[in-house]
């Protein structure tokens, strides 16, 4: 794993690895970093958001939970991002399949469960009212 | 390349979406400074290390923004905006559980 990490941080190594890749595929995939790294940004934003705007919930502490989650799970959105584009830049380099990866779909169900479950929590909370 | 390169698009288009990024650092920035400020010494603390952290994201994204500067992809400048990503929500989880202390 500390071997990953530190090779992000290490353009040479990158570099060295296979042929140097038409230029518009290393930008293409340049901006699908980027574009990922929006959607982790998205999320801190949306944490900073639940954890100022959110009205008081029902349950104890249930705005804190929801903005923490939103936070981490932007960050591993955004250290997913870093890691996806390594591989892919390697395998571009090496003239091989791009890595295939679960975790679009991971992060797709996470944000519905999540949103189904704010649903359930808002309408408790009307029938709650009445 | 027998064709020549594309001189505009690819760049210009990564360009943009450098400067897109750097709005929504900025709009994060926006978001925690406004949560960090009900004026106790930790919350300032907080919004001045956030504001330090979206400097330092600003001067490290403005030559892939602007397209000064060496016109390169990937290098150090992916994992180290990601860095800054990740300390922006540690940032944001402090600030979130602060009157849980």
């Amino acid at each position: 794993m500390w071997k990953t990490i530190r090779r992000w941080f290490d353009p040479a190594e990158l570099r060295s690895v296979g042929e140097p890749p038409d230029y518009r595929f290393s930008l293409a995939n340049e901006r699908t970093f980027l574009a990922w790294l929006r959607t982790g940004l998205a999320l801190v934003g949306g944490g900073l958001a639940a954890a100022q705007f959110l009205p008081p919930l029902p349950m104890s502490h249930l705005r804190e939970v929801i903005a923490v989650a939103l936070l981490l799970l932007g960050a591993a959105v955004a250290i997913r991002a870093v890691d996806h584009w390594a591989r892919t830049e390697r395998a571009i380099r090496l003239g091989q399949e791009l890595p295939a990866s679960r975790f679009p779909a991971i992060l797709a169900l996470a944000v519905g469960v999540g949103a189904l479950l704010l649903v359930v929590a808002v309408l408790m909370r009307a029938v709650g009212d009445r | 390349m027998s064709t020549g390169r594309d001189p505009g698009l690819q760049a210009e288009r990564t360009r943009l979406a450098w400067r897109r990024t750097l709005l929504t650092i900025t709009v994060v920035t926006v978001l925690a400074v406004r949560l960090a400020s009900t004026g106790d010494p930790t919350g300032a603390l907080i919004a001045g290390v956030t504001v330090l952290v979206w400097g330092a994201l600003l001067a490290l994204c403005w030559p892939r923004a602007t397209g000064t500067g060496p016109a390169r992809t990937g290098g150090r400048t992916l994992p180290l905006v990601t860095v800054g990503t990740v300390v922006l929500a540690s940032l944001g989880v402090l600030l979130a559980l602060r009157g849980l202390w």
